[in-house]
């Protein structure tokens, strides 16, 4: 039985192609699912995201978002979804510097918040394209 | 008969303004289509959300949230977005058309868009707040028109939200669209969601959820529940806030392409006018030179 991977974002639909398993970065610790799960709903941090598919296991970096998973289904909503080739590691470095920087400065709560979702997603885009080349 | 002259002037002024409405066109064409681009975008997003949620609410049961419950409706606050800039053909009439049919004595408004702001305090209604107009919104700007919503529903000033925008059909059609927001009820009308009937699979991860029945949750519902809820509003704020824009940059592409075309119509008739004036001017003359040499002769 095939597990159906949506990975959506507001940008674009990133995702939508049959899987063997994925692999996903809970709020409480990494998850992996089969075809025939339970009913879940979750949330997951920024991270690394595992899809293993026949010819091979292919690595997404994701932002925070909601996950639902179904017996044939798992829908993943993210602000984030960036394949590891696709992750330009200087852009993402340069990202995480500019966020650190902006961190340092003072700022209202808000626009804290937003600066620290901005770290992890770079964090999360780093940590998966260096641990693709180690 | 109008003399040659003035029919030269008017093609003249007609001209300009032809021009002028040729660029305004442009301009909105280039701005159509990238407002255009991120409405559609965000849709698949908004539609996956509408269904999770719809599940989550089932698998949830008896768990509830303060976004879920219903109260007696004393005041609906409505969010009206409307546009900044006129001369986009009926957008704005018809958008404003709505807002005047709601009930003045019950509705609390809160705008975006001079627009919308302009009218209500024409019509002297309820305006509680009004947010400037973004050229391209993002999640983290209409977070805070939402936010504001949310808390005053939160507060008990108001018992309902609605969006009052313009939904993006097409290019040459968009719909006036009043949608209740919170509290989130119907979850069938709202899988029906943004953009009208671009229902998709929504249907087939309904029943699943039905056959499946108590779902589980991790940490646990109401953590995931007041995650989620928020979360849902701001955006679906912001998927409105996308197709008020991708709606008025088409319809004021239209409108301006319309001009345009009129402009080069009249510019048409008055050139034709102009020769026969013309022409008439200098067989005239002819007959003139003609008969005084004849005369002569």
């Amino acid at each position: 039985m095939p597990l159906r991977l949506e990975i959506v974002t507001p940008e674009a639909k990133t995702f939508s192609e049959d899987v063997d398993q994925v692999v996903l970065p809970g709020v409480e610790g990494e998850f992996g699912v089969l075809p025939g799960h339970e009913m879940l709903f979750t949330q997951i941090t920024p991270g690394e995201l595992v899809v293993i598919q026949k010819d091979g296991k292919h690595y997404l970096a994701v932002g925070e978002g909601f996950v639902e998973v179904g017996p044939n289904h798992v829908s993943v909503l993210t602000d984030m979804a960036i394949k590891a080739d696709d992750i330009n590691e200087v852009d993402a470095e340069n990202a995480r510097k500019r966020a650190e920087e902006a961190l340092s400065q003072k700022m209202t709560s808000e626009e804290s918040a937003s600066v620290q979702a901005a770290l992890q997603r770079s964090l999360a885009q780093l940590h998966v394209k260096r641990r693709r080349h180690s | 008969m109008p003399n040659t002259r003035d029919i030269r002037r008017r093609i003249k002024s007609i001209k300009n303004t032809a021009q002028i409405t040729k660029a305004m066109q442009m301009v909105a064409a280039s701005k159509m289509r990238k407002a255009q681009q991120l409405a559609l975008a965000g849709r698949p997003y908004a539609r996956l959300m509408n269904t999770t949620l719809a599940s989550c609410k089932k698998g949830a049961g008896q768990h509830s949230h303060p976004l879920l419950e219903t109260r007696p409706v004393k005041k609906v606050g409505i969010l009206l977005i409307s546009t900044d800039k006129g001369l986009c053909g009926g957008l704005n009439t018809n958008l404003l058309r709505e807002a005047g049919n709601c009930d003045a004595a019950t509705s609390k408004f809160v705008t975006v868009g001079r627009k919308g702001k302009a009218f209500l305090a024409r019509m002297k209604r309820d305006l509680v707040a009004d947010f400037e107009m973004k050229e391209i919104p993002t999640l983290t700007y209409t977070r805070k028109i939402s936010q504001f919503m949310v808390d005053s529903f939160l507060k008990g000033e108001i018992d309902q939200i609605d969006v009052l925008y313009t939904d993006y059909i097409s290019t040459i059609s968009q719909k006036p669209t009043r949608r209740q927001l919170v509290p989130i009820l119907e979850l069938k009308s709202l899988q029906v969601g943004v953009g009208g009937s671009h229902e998709e699979t929504s249907g087939k991860e309904d029943e699943e959820a039905e056959v499946h029945g108590e779902a589980e949750f991790e940490p646990d519902a109401g953590a995931v529940l007041s995650a989620l809820l928020p979360h849902y509003i701001h955006f679906q704020v912001y998927q409105c806030y996308l197709e008020a824009k991708a709606s008025e940059h088409s319809a004021r592409m239209v409108a301006m392409k319309n001009a345009t075309d009129n402009a080069k119509q009249i510019i048409k008739d008055l050139t034709l006018e102009y020769n026969k004036v013309r022409q008439a001017g200098i067989t005239n003359e002819l007959l003139e030179i003609t008969t005084a040499q004849m005369a002569m002769g």
